[in-house]
């Protein structure tokens, strides 16, 4: 079974939130999306100050059999990528939610946080 | 538009190994188990056991066969002598490929056929409308037979200790027929799909359980892992073996695929000759290379090739090559642009250089 930490909040696309109390916020992709990727072998990330809106592609996650496009659960502003992942991009088969967070960002819109899913709601669409 | 897929014999023990089962050519197979790279190393360092019996097999017997086989086969067929097999493809009038096979010779007037999952019953069909007036006749033994293959370096000392067959006497291509892990009436090849040494066994339908876990449990000491589809997609590609659909298909001649060993000129006729010839004197228009890219990002199946800014072929498999830790692949370019230094390819809007190999990865 996926793991799924009670303390994120979560898309249906898969990618985790980690919310923190100055506004800021960290994204990743959850062990279901890992798991479902098989071997990471690429994550492309954007660059800092780039603005996505909800819903917009800020990135792209290949593995041995796709390469999957990653969607900005938030509108937001880039603060921060993994730099980690060039080298490692299997990080994010065995540290989804820890060494493979992919981008720290400012939340343009607290109000979209309502939208995401708390892990109950997550777990149950696996 | 839904279609029921087929399972083969091993598709319990598949799930009862944790392997992810995904539709493939009309089957329900394993992608992997642990993971594509690490089944791959296995068999690039002690050995992983696939389940091959999606692939089908076809008996051809009676007093023409031999020369039945090479009035339809691009390879040498009459040449074969008994208990040695020989990869060939099958050809079109047009020289496009039908099918590329192994023929395993049982005997003067029989032999067995090793067809791709998703061609065999066009194979099958294929052949019988081409019988004429030969005496042969053309037994579909699909549903008889499964299929495993044991590869990599310990594959040989795995296999022997579930079988008595002097397997150290089967030479590349060559076969033996008897009892493996119990179960009798197998034939052990020493051939395989992944540019490491092992074999691949036929063995009766009911037998392949029984036979799968013996050679699990004989192999476990050796480091033998069971490995699926995705690895032996990327073992295949890194040995530059072709898959049809791929490398060769119906638009896809041998001769433009590099296989032109494969066909025979000096048989006075087999179906697709002339075309073959025209392509082989002339240069095809096209024909496929194999490449590899100094990036991260892997370029698949239909990813356009530039020359400048003039497209000039396509990717037609891709992955990764986890012996390189890079992107390899294959395209089919246009004449002129074979030995090119100077193709990209186009991933998601990057152009990168595309590097040509003159030999496969492995080997």
């Amino acid at each position: 079974m996926s793991n799924v930490p009670a303390d994120l909040r979560y898309t249906k696309d898969h990618e985790w939130v980690k919310v923190a109390a100055d506004g800021t916020a960290t994204i990743g992709i959850t062990d279901h999306a890992q798991a479902a990727l098989g071997d990471v072998t690429f994550v492309d990330l954007p660059k800092i100050g780039q603005s996505f809106g909800h819903g917009d592609v800020f990135g792209t996650v290949e593995s041995v059999k796709a390469a999957s496009d990653l969607y900005s659960p938030i509108s937001c502003e880039v603060l921060a990528a993994n730099g980690d992942l060039n080298n490692s991009p299997d990080l994010v088969n065995r540290e989804p939610y820890g060494g493979a967070w992919m981008i720290k960002v400012k939340v343009k819109n607290a109000a979209e946080l309502a939208s995401l899913l708390d892990a109950a709601g997550y777990s149950a669409i696996l | 538009m839904s279609e029921t897929l087929a399972r083969t014999p091993l598709y319990a023990l598949h799930v009862e190994l944790g392997g992810r089962i995904v539709p493939f050519a009309g089957w329900e197979m394993p992608v992997q188990y642990t993971g594509i790279i690490d089944e791959h190393m296995a068999v690039r360092k002690t050995a992983g056991l696939f389940d091959v019996s999606h692939m089908g097999e076809a008996r051809v017997r009676g007093r023409d066969a031999a020369a039945f086989l090479d009035g339809i086969m691009t390879n040498d067929m009459a040449t074969i002598r008994v208990g040695m097999a020989r990869y060939t493809v099958m050809c079109q009038p047009d020289g496009g490929c039908v099918d590329d096979l192994i023929v395993y010779r049982l005997a003067d007037t029989e032999f067995l056929i090793c067809l791709n999952a998703s061609n065999a019953q066009k194979d099958i069909a294929w052949m019988r409308s081409l019988v004429g007036n030969l005496q042969v006749e053309i037994i579909d033994e699909c549903s008889a037979w499964a299929q495993l293959a044991i590869q990599g370096p310990a594959a040989e000392q795995i296999l022997s200790e579930v079988t008595t067959l002097p397997l150290a006497t089967i030479k590349r291509f060559g076969f033996l027929t008897g009892e493996v892990a119990g179960a009798a009436g197998c034939i052990v090849s020493r051939t395989g799909y992944t540019g490491s040494p092992g074999f691949e066994i036929y063995l009766p339908a009911a037998s392949a359980e029984k036979v799968a876990r013996a050679l699990l449990a004989a192999g476990k000491p050796h480091g033998l892992v069971p490995a699926g589809l995705g690895a032996r997609d990327s073992l295949r590609l890194e040995a530059h073996y072709p898959l049809y659909g791929h490398e060769i298909s119906e638009r896809i001649s041998p001769i433009q695929a590099g296989l032109g060993w494969t066909v025979k000129f000096t048989k006075p006729a087999f179906v697709g000759r002339e075309a073959l010839h025209r392509q082989a004197e002339g240069g095809p228009s096209s024909s496929v290379i194999l490449f590899s890219l100094e990036d991260r990002r892997i370029a698949r199946q239909g990813a356009a090739v530039f020359a400048g800014q003039t497209q000039v072929g396509e990717v037609l498999s891709g992955t990764l090559s986890p012996v390189l830790n890079k992107p390899i692949g294959t395209a089919l370019v246009a004449a002129g642009f074979a030995d090119s230094r100077e193709l990209t390819v186009d991933i998601r809007g990057l152009r990168l250089p595309l590097h040509i190999a003159v030999a496969p990865f492995v080997k």
